[in-house]
């Protein structure tokens, strides 16, 4: 394998994680919800995946955790959310907050432990292909699932019946309801499906990326995975392009950065945040102002008497 | 079954200043759960968290230190989110003001600089909190760009600008190779109030912006429009108030403060630059903010509270040899206690439970 | 006879002792009303007398605190208005329930029960709408439809599902006289074919039109069930507002003379992706009269306000001039500062702030008035104005100094309208002044508007009812896609002559505003 075709790899690899969690996001907002806790949940998913797949030596029961503790955290939020109203940016906050601080309690135990790689699925003949095969069809299957999963929330927003009844709720939850489109119901699944997504892209994390626990290891990952939603107009295929066009500025900069050009490390590893700023300025001076974002992203709902 | 909120017609003020307290105290009972769940005892962990830092006096002039920053970045952030303005990256302001003004401390170290050495600082603090403040926010009215992402996404740019020149260009080279600057000198440090105590005049500066504020918001036509800005923005619009200036100026105060308090911690607290300078204050102060319900009085309760748990988790590490994280999952599920409680005082729940009909 | 109330059976829908309670407020109380199969009926009453309640029950989006709903002589609970489509219900809403980046089959499939897809809606959209000429164009997203092409989406969205009972709540306050004449044809023919409609409005030349059956509501309560054709204008309107509305007066003398407001040639960009541009707009008004500006909710009225009242600036200090001062890229506090006054449309959230004390209130103006100085709020001088305004102009309150949504629509108008009444501006311009607001404050509203012009303001009044600007307005124009007509003094208007204005087609025709 040349240098060339394992940067390309682990760019797949580094993109996959944001992918997950921009996806889970961007069905929650498209319903209407804005969850900022997207950091806070994948920081569960990794430390709960992580010491599940350690104790039990499992990979597959890892992950299971790590979705299981994304849904749960989503579900107090969506209690907060909903059920009282609260506010959205607020709650999402402090979500972030509890995760990353609980998130460190369950993976004390295991710092320092290593996980083995997760197999990689090759698809015979196609593989083969030179540069391109090795990329496309001989990845882990998380990579296939994110791809799949992207297109099944393409699919589900655009050609099914239950899609447009979530796109309606987001778009103005008022009119949904004078329709008696049930908006509770609908949300609570769409946070729900967010916090799983969010889970998942941790467990991916620690098990796949990096395959250690430490605290902290999601840097600013989920919050990335937010301003993508923003950068990919709420709609899965420029979530795709953007997820890759991330993960390549990611892993680029650490290759940068163990080439020594003589460039701070730090500078390096603040291309990722200030990319992020970048786009959404970018994406500001094309659009004017946030285009394709539902009607009530973000406005409680308190139906009127 | 399903939910209804109602509004609720009346809402009493004792309910409103309860609701925090209770917030609070179902903060601890999960905690408590927390903390039994992982087979400790939780009336240990209570001692060791809330009564033993209440009654040693060392802990309680410990107690003030803490809240100082708290506080000032708190006080700040109030500003912004009365106007309904999401600067969440105080965090960063509170770097860039302790990177600027101890820019001064590590330029006249070693000379005979005087007296002017520390207001300057303290002012290149504020200047340096506010200005990186002032990105998102210009960001915002010049463009559009979403503030709540821009902020948090400066915290990380300005944690790494720290990094770098406490690693490179401003380490003391008789370091041991320690990523440290020197010690400042006694011109650019902060003194204790009382001599031989801990509480320096940082803890001033806190209650005068407390006092300053409470004039502000509560009796000046600034005040109003703020409040204004953040419950009705077309009437604020209407009213004149251009909802651009007011957002470059409410990222301004709480930059400024966010930066006074970086600079005041380095420079009164820790001495000298290193690569963490804040157990997270600027996170922890939105819970602050939130937990005083914007009101500046309740948020220096609420940085006096919040700052226990502070003290108490360093305790409890090395007492019980519970990790500082549980400190940090407290706060956060302090906050969501806090928004849930603010939801329950303006709405009435019920569950309706539909019988019959099919 | 194409509805036979006689007609043996139970009635289609039976409605007993129906009352809704918020706190305090009876919002309906003990309400009976009966629907025979095929009849239009009408529920005729004031803004607040409860008619909005009352629908939303019946279609299940509220529960009612008591009370019977019988479906066909069967007692029935209406949960929701998913159950109240499978039972025969549809719904037109005053404000729309429709989603403005979605398209119209979209927008129709999402209120559809049962099995469907998108080429199935889209086939019977177009057979619907050929049937009773309702012509909507299935891909069009719907923030690009006009009112009254919104309004249709929400009948065909009814019709798809053969309704027994169509219930319209206000449908005509947004179309143009024509557009509503092609209502009334399409409602006469599903009745004639046996369906029910529940006719919701507060004008009674409709009422009398459409119905043969109206129930009046006042204050909650049934006051009468009555053959609108055989009583007179005057007798419901007694009944729907319990007392007799006097007429205002206009008859002081009327010189206008000097120009207060001047707009040359003022274009402005539309301000959101969905808004409306304006296009060489001309208008003047002159101390001593009221002008009125005419049409159809969305045509450019907000953007106009807007532009006058300095929240947005136009290209050039020239375009908007004030008391004979440039003012197009001054801001609203230098225009209110040289003695211009404004009230937008929406009285909460924009006209006040709703959590804010009415004394609190006082200060959105503070421009102009005497509420601060040097940056600090005057609390007593503030308390003391809302005091004043509340006395002045009638606006009754809950408390001393309540918050601005505790006032009834009514009662918040005439106090933001007052607000800036009382310090007798040179030029007043009024958004939609009594839009929702019940019989007594629009006379005391739009008598306060015709003698603040007596005494020597220019008054600008822009509405979409245009009873309201023949009765106040000296000269008139219509605004159509953000252009207006030349301004005539009002005895040269016709109603015909406007609903052509509000259409665009006067200007096809006679190209008179080629300036």
């Amino acid at each position: 394998m040349t240098t060339f075709e394992a940067i390309l790899l682990t760019i797949v690899t580094a993109s996959t994680p944001l992918l997950i969690a921009a996806l889970g996001e961007l069905v929650a907002e498209r319903s209407g919800v804005l969850n900022l806790g997207v950091e806070g949940m994948m920081a569960m998913g990794a430390a709960c995946s992580f010491a599940a797949a350690v104790t039990f030596d499992s990979t597959l029961l890892g992950v299971g955790a790590g979705i299981l503790a994304g849904a749960l955290m989503a579900s107090l939020f969506a209690l907060v959310v909903l059920g009282f109203a609260a506010n959205q940016v607020g709650s999402g906050l402090a979500l972030t907050i509890f995760g990353l601080g609980l998130s460190g309690l369950i993976g004390a135990p295991f710092v320092g432990a290593r996980r083995d790689p997760v197999a990689h699925i090759d698809i015979p003949g196609l593989s083969d292909i030179p540069v391109i095969g090795r990329l496309f069809f001989e990845q882990d299957l998380f990579v296939y699932a994110s791809i799949a999963l992207t297109i099944l929330v393409a699919i589900y927003l655009t050609r099914t019946r239950s899609g447009l009844t979530l796109r309606s709720i987001g778009e103005n939850h008022t009119s949904a309801n004078a329709l008696g489109l049930p908006v509770w119901r609908v949300r609570f699944w769409a946070i729900l499906f967010g916090g799983a997504c969010a889970g998942l892209a941790g467990a991916y994390l620690a098990l796949v990326y990096t395959r250690f626990w430490s605290p902290g290891m999601t840097a600013g990952r989920g919050w990335i995975a937010l301003a993508l939603v923003v950068f990919a107009a709420w709609r899965p295929g420029w979530l795709l392009v953007g997820a890759y066009i991330f993960g390549a500025a990611t892993v680029l900069q650490l290759h940068a950065q163990a080439a020594q050009f003589g460039v701070p490390p730090q500078v390096l590893s603040a291309v990722p945040y200030l990319a992020t700023i970048l786009a959404l300025l970018l994406l500001s001076l094309r659009h004017g102002r946030a285009i394709g974002a539902p009607g009530s992203l973000g406005v409680p709902f308190v139906p009127d008497r | 079954m399903r939910f209804e909120l109602t509004p609720r017609p009346n809402v009493s003020p004792v309910m409103r200043a309860l609701a925090p307290v209770a917030a609070f105290i179902t903060a601890f009972l999960i905690a408590g759960l927390v903390i039994w769940l992982m087979g400790r005892s939780p009336a240990a962990a209570f001692d060791v968290y809330v009564l033993q830092p209440l009654s040693d006096p060392w802990s309680l002039q410990e107690l003030v230190v803490k809240a100082t920053p708290l506080a000032l970045i708190a006080i700040g952030l109030s500003y912004c989110f009365r106007a309904n303005l999401w600067n969440i990256g105080a965090e960063g302001q509170y770097v860039i003001g302790a990177v600027l003004g101890s820019w001064l401390a590590l330029k006249t170290h070693g000379t005979e600089a005087g007296l002017w050495v520390l207001p300057l600082m303290l002012l290149l603090g504020i200047i340096g909190g506010a200005l990186w403040g002032l990105i998102p926010a210009f960001l915002k009215t010049r463009f559009g760009v979403n503030e709540i992402l821009t902020s948090l996404m400066l915290v990380y740019v300005a944690q790494l600008v720290l990094d770098y020149l406490v690693r490179g260009p401003w380490r003391d080279p008789k370091g041991f190779n320690f990523p440290q600057s020197v010690t400042f000198d006694p011109s650019a440090t902060l003194h204790p109030i009382f001599e031989g105590g801990r509480v320096h005049f940082g803890a001033l500066f806190a209650l005068i912006a407390v006092l300053a504020t409470a004039v502000i918001l509560g009796r000046t036509l600034f005040g109003y429009r703020l409040k204004l800005t953040g419950d009705a923005p077309r009437a604020a619009r209407f009213a004149g108030f251009s909802s651009k200036s007011t957002t470059m100026a409410v990222f301004a105060i709480s930059g400024g403060l966010a930066g006074l308090a970086g600079i005041t911690e380095v420079s009164g607290q820790i001495g000298q630059l290193q690569p963490s300078i804040s157990p997270g204050y600027g996170f922890t102060a939105i819970t602050v903010a939130f937990l005083g319900r914007l009101n500046p009085i309740g948020i220096l309760i609420a940085a006096l509270v919040v700052a226990l748990t502070f003290i108490g988790g360093e305790s409890a590490q090395i007492l019980l040899k519970l990790p500082l994280d549980l400190t940090q999952a407290f706060q956060g599920i302090l906050l969501l206690c806090v928004l849930a409680g603010d939801a329950l005082v303006s709405y009435r729940i019920r569950f309706v439970t539909r019988g019959g009909g099919k | 006879m194409k509805a036979d109330v006689s007609s043996s059976g139970p009635p289609l829908v039976e409605l007993k002792g129906i009352s809704k309670r918020y706190g305090d407020l009876l919002a309906n109380d003990g309400i009976d009303l009966s629907i025979e199969p095929g009849e239009i009926h009408a529920l005729l009453g004031e803004n607040g007398a409860g008619k909005s309640t009352l629908v939303k029950i019946l279609y299940g989006v509220i529960e009612p605190s008591a009370g019977e709903i019988r479906w066909e002589g069967r007692p029935v609970s209406i949960g929701s208005p998913v159950e109240a489509r499978n039972l025969g219900l549809g719904m037109v809403f005053q404000h729309f329930s429709l989603f403005d980046e979605l398209t119209v089959a979209e927008n129709i499939a999402v209120a559809l029960s049962g099995d469907w897809d998108l080429a199935t809606v889209r086939g019977k959209l177009g057979e619907i709408s050929r049937t009773y000429g309702l012509a909507l164009d299935a891909d069009r997203a719907v923030w690009t439809l006009s009112a009254g092409e919104r309004q249709r989406i929400e009948i065909v969205r009814c019709l798809l599902q053969n309704p027994r009972l169509l219930i319209l709540d206000e449908p005509t306050s947004v179309l143009t006289p024509q557009e509503a004449e092609h209502l009334f044809t399409t409602l006469d023919r599903l009745s004639a074919e046996g369906c029910s409609i529940l006719y919701i409005s507060h004008k009674l030349e409709e009422v009398r039109r459409l119905c043969r059956r109206a129930t009046i509501l006042r204050a909650g309560r049934v006051v009468a069930t009555i053959d609108p054709r055989a009583s007179s204008a005057r007798e419901i309107a007694a009944l729907m507002v319990g007392s007799e509305v006097g007429e205002i007066r206009t008859d002081a003398p009327h010189h206008p003379e000097g120009e207060m407001l001047k707009v040359a040639s003022l274009n402005l960009p539309p301000a959101g992706m969905h808004g409306q541009s304006l296009r060489d707009i001309d208008l003047t008004a002159r101390a001593g009269e009221v002008v009125g500006i005419a049409g159809i909710a969305g045509n450019g009225q907000t953007e106009l306000f807007a532009a006058l009242s300095g929240e947005r600036l136009a290209g050039g200090p020239d375009a908007v001039v004030i008391a004979g001062r440039p003012v197009g890229t001054t801001g609203i506090d230098g225009r209110r500062r040289l003695g211009a006054a404004f009230v937008p449309e929406e009285r909460l959230g924009h006209a006040a702030a709703p959590t804010h004390r009415l004394s609190e209130n006082t200060l959105i103006s503070h421009a102009a008035a005497e509420v601060s100085r040097s940056g600090f709020i005057l609390v007593n001088a503030a308390r003391r104005l809302a005091r004043t305004i509340v006395q002045s102009f009638d606006v009754r309150t809950p408390e001393g100094d309540p918050q601005a949504r505790k006032l009834s629509g009514g009662n918040l108008q005439k106090f933001v309208i007052g607000r800036e009444i009382i310090r007798k501006p040179k030029l007043i311009v009024v958004d939609q002044p009594t839009w929702g607001v019940d019989a007594g404050a629009a006379r005391l509203i739009r008598q306060a508007l015709v003698d603040l012009a007596r005494q020597g303001s220019a008054v600008v009044v822009v509405s979409q009812d245009l009873d309201e600007l023949f009765e106040v307005a000296d000269r008139m124009a219509v605004i159509h896609q953000g252009t207006l007509s030349p301004l005539k003094p009002i005895g040269e208007w016709t109603k015909e002559a406007v609903g052509l204005e509000m259409l665009g087609v006067a200007q096809a025709s006679g190209g008179v505003h080629a300036v």
